[in-house]
Order: C-alpha cells, then sequence, then structure tokens
C-alpha cells in the first residue's frame, strides 16, 4: 500500500476547458456536486482506501519568525498568488494507478448541467516507511 | 442483585471526584482513583446498596495505597492524613464543585470544555478525542495538563458561574460527530447544575440549549445542506423541549436578573413560538437583541440584531444598521447579501453571495451561501 495526497486547488492548477464558477450553477447542480463528492468519500472509506480530507478556507497569511523576543511576522493575503490550495485528500492505495484513477473519478464530479467538470488535480505521493528489511 | 449500570455510574462519578477532591486529593490522582473505584464496580457481581458511598470508600482507599505506593508523595500524604475531615456537604455540592474546578478561569476555554467532559460528563478519553476530531494522545495530554493546571487550585468556593456557563455552551455548539451527541451531553450537564444552583442565568442556558435543540432535525436536510430558519419544517420542532425551556425562561425571568443566555433563550423562544416564519413577532426580537447589546456590546450581537431590524422594519432600515458595523466581521457580508436580496437588489445581493461564500468560516455556511448565489443567478 502507498498512500498518496490529492490537492485540489482555488487557483494554480490548469482551467479544464469550458470552467463555469460555481455560483453560475443551479443550485440542484451544486447539491448534485457536493453529493457526489460526499458519496466519494464514503466509498473510499468502504474499501479501505480512505485516510483523510480536509477543506481549506481561501484566506490565508504567510507568517514567519522574526527574532527572539519579537512577534512573528505576517505578510499576505497577496491576490495574485499563482497556487492556492483549497483542499486534500490523502488515500491509501495499491498502486499509482489505482490513485491516478480515483483522482479521475474525483475529477469527474459534476458540473453545470451535469457534465463533468475535468478538473485537474494534483496527486503526490507521500513518502514510504523504511522497509524493515531495508539494510 | 444486578450489578452497577455504566449510566448510573457516569452520574455518580463526578460527585465521588467532589468529595476526594474536598478531602484533599489533588485532581490528578482523584480522578484516577475514582476511574479504578468505576472499574472495580463494573466488576463487582452485585450493586452495593449505597453505591455512592461505597465508590467513595473504594476511591478514598484507592488515592490513599496510590499515595503511600509512591514514596516521593510522603509529604502530601501526611498533609492529607493530618487534615481533619470537613463537614458532610450534599451531594450535590460535591459535583458542582467540580463544575467550578474543570471551568477554572486558569484553564484555557479548550482545556475547560475537555476536562468536563472528562471529570463531570465521564466521557472516555477516546470519546472526547473522536468528538473533537483530534488524535486521542493529543486529547489525553490535552486533559492531563489541564488536571495538572487546576490541581493547585483551592477547592473551598464556587468560582464564577459565567466561565462554567460559557463552556456548557462551548460544549453544546460542537454538537454531534463521531458517537458522541455533544449537544445532547451538554444538555444532560446543565440540567444537573440547574438542579443545583438556584441561578436565573443557569437555568437561561438550559433553555436556550432545550429551544435551540428542539430545532436540530429540522435544521439540516437529508443532503447535509443548512436549512435556513425560515424554511424549516416546524413539524418536526420538538413541541416537548419547547415547552419545557419556554417554562423555564419563564420562571427565570420572573426573578428579574436578566442576563445575556436569558435574552438569547426569549429570542429563541419567540422564533418557536412563531407557527409560521411569517408569524415571527420581530418587534419583539429586536427589543431582546436591545437588551443583549446593552448586555454584551458584542459585534456579533450587534450583526444579528440587524438581519432582525431588516424584519421588524424593512430591509432599508437593517442596511442601515449594518451600515454602523465593522465590514470584516464574520458573516457581515453574508447578512449584507441577505438584505440587498429584500430590498430587491438581486444583482448586489448574488455577488455579496459569492463573495460572502469565499468568507464563510464552515464549509456548511460555504455551501450554502454559494447555493444562494446560485439561486438569484439562474433566476434572473
Amino acid at each position: 500500500m502507498a498512500k498518496y495526497l490529492l490537492l485540489k486547488h482555488y487557483r494554480g492548477a490548469p482551467t479544464p476547458e469550458g470552467f463555469v464558477p460555481m455560483d453560475q450553477w443551479t443550485p440542484a447542480e451544486i447539491t448534485a456536486h457536493i453529493t457526489y463528492m460526499q458519496d466519494f468519500a464514503k466509498k473510499l472509506e468502504s474499501t479501505g482506501e480512505f485516510v483523510g480530507e480536509q477543506a481549506l478556507a481561501p484566506e490565508g497569511r504567510w507568517v514567519r519568525y522574526d527574532g527572539e523576543g519579537r512577534p512573528p511576522v505576517t505578510d499576505g493575503p497577496f491576490a495574485e498568488t499563482k497556487d492556492l490550495i483549497a483542499g486534500w485528500m490523502i488515500i491509501d492505495v495499491d498502486s499509482e494507478e489505482r490513485a491516478y484513477a480515483l483522482a479521475a473519478e474525483l475529477s469527474a464530479a459534476p458540473g453545470k448541467g451535469g457534465e463533468p467538470i475535468h478538473e485537474w488535480l494534483e496527486v503526490r505521493p507521500v513518502y514510504g516507511e523504511l522497509p524493515a528489511s531495508a539494510e | 442483585m444486578p450489578s452497577s449500570s455504566a449510566p448510573e455510574l457516569r452520574e455518580l462519578s463526578p460527585g465521588v471526584l467532589g468529595v476526594l477532591v474536598r478531602r484533599g486529593a489533588d485532581f490528578a490522582a482523584a480522578e484516577d482513583a475514582v476511574q479504578e473505584a468505576l472499574v472495580e464496580a463494573v466488576r463487582a457481581r452485585e450493586r452495593p446498596a449505597d453505591l455512592k458511598a461505597w465508590l467513595v470508600t473504594v476511591a478514598w482507599r484507592k488515592f490513599l495505597d496510590a499515595t503511600r505506593a509512591d514514596a516521593a508523595r510522603r509529604r502530601r500524604e501526611d498533609r492529607v492524613d493530618a487534615e481533619p475531615e470537613p463537614g458532610r456537604a450534599s451531594d450535590v455540592d460535591d459535583t458542582l464543585q467540580l463544575y467550578f474546578l474543570c471551568a477554572h478561569p486558569s484553564l484555557t476555554p479548550a482545556s475547560a470544555v475537555a476536562l468536563t467532559l472528562r471529570a463531570v460528563g465521564g466521557l472516555t478519553t477516546t470519546q472526547i478525542a473522536q468528538a473533537y476530531l483530534v488524535p486521542e494522545a493529543t486529547m489525553a495530554q490535552r486533559i492531563s495538563r489541564a488536571k495538572k493546571t487546576v490541581s493547585a487550585v483551592r477547592f473551598d468556593r464556587n468560582g464564577d458561574v459565567g466561565t462554567v456557563l460559557r463552556t456548557l455552551y462551548l460544549v453544546f455548539n460542537e454538537g454531534y460527530s463521531g458517537d458522541v451527541d455533544l449537544a445532547a451531553e451538554a444538555i444532560r450537564l446543565t440540567r444537573v447544575l440547574a438542579a443545583g444552583i438556584d441561578h436565573p442565568e443557569v437555568a437561561g442556558l438550559l433553555a436556550l440549549m432545550l429551544l435551540h435543540h428542539a430545532r436540530r432535525t429540522s435544521r439540516i436536510a437529508a443532503d447535509g445542506s443548512l436549512v435556513p430558519l425560515a424554511e424549516q419544517d416546524r413539524s418536526r420542532w420538538d413541541t416537548e423541549a419547547i415547552a419545557e425551556g419556554v417554562a423555564i425562561l419563564q420562571a427565570a425571568l420572573a426573578r428579574d436578573r436578566l442576563g445575556e443566555f436569558q435574552a438569547q433563550a426569549a429570542i429563541a423562544a419567540l422564533h418557536a413560538d412563531a407557527r409560521t416564519a411569517a408569524e415571527t413577532d420581530w418587534v419583539q426580537i429586536v427589543e431582546w437583541f436591545d437588551e443583549l447589546v446593552a448586555l454584551t456590546d458584542s459585534p456579533v450581537v450587534k450583526l444579528n440584531r440587524a438581519v432582525a431590524v431588516g424584519e421588524a422594519d424593512g430591509p432599508q432600515a437593517g442596511l442601515k444598521a449594518l451600515s454602523e458595523l465593522d465590514e470584516n466581521l464574520p458573516r457581515h457580508t453574508a447578512v449584507a447579501a441577505y438584505l440587498h436580496e429584500r430590498t430587491g437588489d438581486l444583482e448586489r445581493a448574488a455577488t455579496l453571495y459569492t463573495e460572502a461564500a469565499r468568507q464563510a468560516p464552515s464549509l456548511a455556511e460555504r455551501d450554502h451561501l454559494i447555493r444562494q448565489a446560485a439561486r438569484l443567478n439562474s433566476h434572473p
């Protein structure tokens, strides 16, 4: 088994063809989309491949240390930041092919007119454990 | 005779813990001793006639054993042995003092919540960790640090009831995730508190919880989406809980010592009273919001007041009330969107709903707000 991180972006992913922002869908289309996402996570739980997921708010700040006794420095948010992550899901699967297949399934979530949104998802392998047999 | 039941033990454990702490046991050691006594009670084949007295005896013995076994704690043992036993306090007092200890102002709200659920509520660390979606080891550390913090607290008089109420309200608002219904647990704990303390705000909080709890099944649709108050199926509201909440509130208000929770409960009661959304007495609700603003000066309360003003005096009046508030307040944009929709400015409202969705503090609200934008955009 190997773990993969599926990343969903607000910004930074290539824009799929025919992209329509969600506020231009109908309420029923939004409900269908959300239901699809929930069912997807439930299905992965039932197959024993789900590890965790969280959605992230778009607002955020850059923060860094500014020396002993000084408050942290904050910066942003930057309206033009090219990469903005919207959420993540970690899955634990048998192969890279399976990880890609599941990401593609998530990307097929229904959008405007019930058509798949074809959203680009970033799939990143999580480093594995050192095998007990490794010398 | 059957063995002791788990719910019964859970009910008795805070009182037993309270006795041990009052006798001078430090909190962490007392808690360990009570846990051991509870385990022994579960194992015992028969339920002792006076279960609480039995638990106190066993727990006290466990505590002394543990203290004696630990040579480094020798001095504390001397102190405990030397201390005269205080006069017999009632069962209720023992439990109540535990509430104050677990919500002690020296604790952070998150620690007070965890300790209250553990020590007063008798939930397991696993259950609390699941309910708050944190790893069990994290919750165990949080509870253990909280116990250490309050171990130094003198346990001789009641603290500030306000911190206890805020802690219980935090538990209530966490709702229900995992296998523990935290809202129901908060109501149970507040009931016990209300039975022991004659304080109108305790009653106010209990009433507020009951009135909110009465609407819980209608607040969320089958697909998990939020249902606004005006669109809820009122036939699904729990009329028994509403009747109880209203009765408790009326008795509290009659004492003429108004507080924040009573005023909030009064608003919840006015919503509960309305058979349809259109029958809601918004004028009276605004009056209660004025009381709340006077009591708390809270910006969040003022924001909710603007919504009520919008219903009582029309959306323009609501927008005027809103314009006096800081735009950066959470949910400010969502309220603006709603009020603009009521004025008929649907285009502006749709834009604001989309913006409010971006700022939403929870996923459920985000999804709700984006649906509102979509609703307006798809019916221009």
